[in-house]
């Protein structure tokens, strides 16, 4: 960090000091999050102490204390809609660690025309989550669709027989599964990257020492690569726990409230019932959760990576 | 079973170099990223696929894996009909286009444009509106960041980052009210504004990123031959950084392009974007698959083309700059 001190020095002074223009260019950014993230934050936290609603907003603006919050915690329901989010999370990003792990191992053996498929496999990370959930209710779709009938193919259960997305036992897979397909990608390309950071000459070492591959996988390659998998995971979880769009037009929720993830309840509370003091509350309650959960999970991700 | 296949896989290879897999195992590890690949690009292939059926092959039980293409979904999309009696278009002129004509096969004549273009006018609109405006305040920001020394400078780059961790919903919130005291709600510079904020925290991350790796020296020898800093900027790191601001751009497009929480629940007409528009594309009785699939397949294209222009920087830009390769 001594450079600047130095350019400083031996800089004829012209136009405007560095000082200044390091403060204007960084004002505008930080202006801008103020106005579009930090204000409306600061108002969602005061709102959350009252009882608006908009549907009814013609009554004044009433302060209830932690009411709200204390509605929440208390609410069987909420809870309900938590353990639901936190199955999803777990095992979508379970799943897409098993494959996009298994995937990077795959491509690392650098096979004839691994970067075309590479490309190929990427695709669906790539796109809107909302049209995705919109157009796998078309291949889900239990007569019209044709993944019942590809798994008819290899099963011989009639196609008609069940519903992937109507179906109270299926429709949280069918939420796993779709996020798989989408983000098992994600996963890969991060481990891809890890397992081509690890110097050749270790697995050298290890063939001098005749270790087996099997060996070599669990000492060396899975070690190496544990950085960059909790990095993945780190991002998948937070993305997943968020996630709203591409379930809200998969399943919406449904059936019942079997998919209702916690964002879809934010939703239903702030957008359809219009409660923005109880909203506000729940909106803070969660941000809360994945921050802490954040911070708790770099901390760890720092210790792993200093060993 | 994959760890099974990653035993395999590695076992073949024990008799060679690790380093360099044995023929054998890179035959099969290809098999199976193929077979990956082919089953995870299928559903794609079905959609764009459908855009090309008929209104009844599209819907037809069994799904149909051959037919006879048509149009008819394309122009569904870009077109709204209204239904008439056979008599009617019997007395009608004779159809002047191709698409008059294939509309009058289902009894049907055009009405008048649908909502589509304007609703991709939008898309557009606001996807590079938003760009521009988060690369432009992002490459200032990312090169105060990485020339200066500037106070408390880690906590004001978490501090940007950590704006991305609110849930979408949760942040519409209170967005949707204070938009309302503004005029804001279902404007474009509403929604332009909103994605720059989004997007400036990754820009500022990537951004730094790659004008770090640009050397100093270039500048500093800039400065001593008299430039001033935003001579140095301009005319030295700059053009040193396009490729960097390039792929920045795409990942912000890309984020606007794609979004679909904060479109939804603060735009309903007049700024509407493309993906809450699309599975609203409704003919009689449902979803007109055949259009939605052309609205599909015409949304996603460009993405196709991106993510093969990104190739190189994907990892950087999904990982806001931590993994760079």
């Amino acid at each position: 960090m001594s450079e600047p001190a130095r350019s400083r020095a031996t800089r004829p002074v012209r136009g405007l000091s560095d000082r200044t223009i390091a403060w204007l260019f960084v004002a505008p950014t930080i202006a801008l999050l103020l106005a579009i993230n930090i204000f409306p934050l600061v108002w969602m936290i005061r709102l959350s102490f009252t009882s608006l609603n908009l549907s009814m907003s013609y009554l004044p603006l009433r302060f209830v204390g932690l009411d709200n919050f204390r509605d929440i915690l208390t609410d069987e329901d909420v809870w309900f809609r938590l353990q639901t989010t936190a199955q999803f999370v777990i095992w979508s990003v379970a799943l897409q660690v098993v494959i996009g792990y298994g995937l990077a191992l795959l491509i690392n053996r650098q096979f004839r025309g691994h970067s075309f498929w590479t490309t190929i496999i990427l695709m669906p990370m790539m796109l809107s989550p909302a049209v995705v959930g919109n157009f796998w209710t078309l291949l889900l779709q239990p007569q019209i669709g044709p993944f019942n009938y590809l798994i008819s193919m290899f099963t011989g259960v009639p196609p008609s027989s069940f519903s992937m997305t109507g179906q109270v036992s299926l429709a949280p897979w069918t939420i796993v599964l779709v996020d798989t397909w989408m983000w098992a990608p994600y996963v890969m390309l991060i481990c891809l990257a890890g397992l081509r950071s690890i110097p050749d000459y270790i697995y050298e070492a290890a063939e001098v020492d005749r270790a087996s591959a099997w060996r070599q996988f669990w000492s060396i390659t899975l070690p190496m690569t544990v950085p960059f998998l909790m990095l993945a995971v780190l991002f998948r979880a937070i993305e997943n726990f968020k996630m709203f769009d591409m379930v809200n037009l998969l399943t919406s929720g449904g059936p019942g409230s079997t998919t209702e993830l916690v964002s879809i309840t934010l939703k239903r509370a702030a957008f359809e019932k219009w409660r923005t003091g109880y909203s506000s509350a729940l909106a803070i309650i969660l941000f809360v959760t994945v921050f802490g959960a954040a911070n708790i999970y770099v901390k760890a991700l720092n210790k792993v990576k200093q060993r | 079973m994959t760890a099974a296949v990653a035993k395999s896989v590695l076992a073949k290879s024990t008799a060679h170099s690790i380093v360099e897999a044995s023929p054998r195992s890179k035959a099969v590890a290809g098999g199976l990223v193929i077979l990956y690949a082919v089953i995870t690009i299928l559903p794609l292939l079905w959609i764009v696929a459908t855009a090309f059926k008929s209104q009844s092959d599209a819907i037809a039980y069994p799904p149909k894996v051959l037919f006879e293409p048509t149009l008819e979904g394309y122009v569904n999309l870009f077109t709204v009909r209204t239904r008439q009696t056979p008599d009617f278009i019997a007395k009608l002129p004779p159809p002047e286009t191709w698409y008059d004509k294939l509309v009058r096969q289902r009894d049907m004549v055009i009405a008048g444009p649908s909502k589509v273009v304007p609703r991709f006018v939008n898309s557009l609109i606001i996807g590079f509106g938003s760009t521009f405006l988060a690369v432009f305040l992002g490459t200032l920001a990312a090169y105060a960041f990485s020339r200066f020394r500037i106070p408390l400078a880690d906590d004001l780059l978490f501090f940007i980052l950590s704006t991305r961790m609110m849930p979408p919903v949760a942040v519409a919130i209170p967005i949707y009210l204070m938009y309302r005291q503004l005029n804001l709600t279902d404007t474009r510079l509403g929604m332009i504004l909103l994605y720059t904020a989004v997007n400036v925290s990754l820009a500022v991350w990537l951004l730094k990123g790659f004008i770090d790796e640009i050397p100093r020296e270039y500048e500093e020898a800039a400065l001593v031959d008299g430039y001033t800093r935003l001579q140095a900027l301009r005319k030295v790191v700059l053009p040193q950084a396009v490729t960097g601001i390039a792929a920045t751009a795409i990942f912000c497009l890309i984020f606007s392009w794609n979004e679909y929480a904060f479109a939804v629940l603060l735009t309903s007409g007049e700024a509407q974007t493309m993906p809450p528009f699309i599975p609203f594309i409704i003919g009689e009785g449902g979803q007109d698959w055949p259009a939605v699939a052309a609205a599909t397949t015409l949304f996603v294209v460009p993405i196709v083309l991106f993510t093969v222009l990104l190739r190189k920087h994907l990892l950087r830009g999904i990982t806001f700059g931590a993994v760079r390769k």
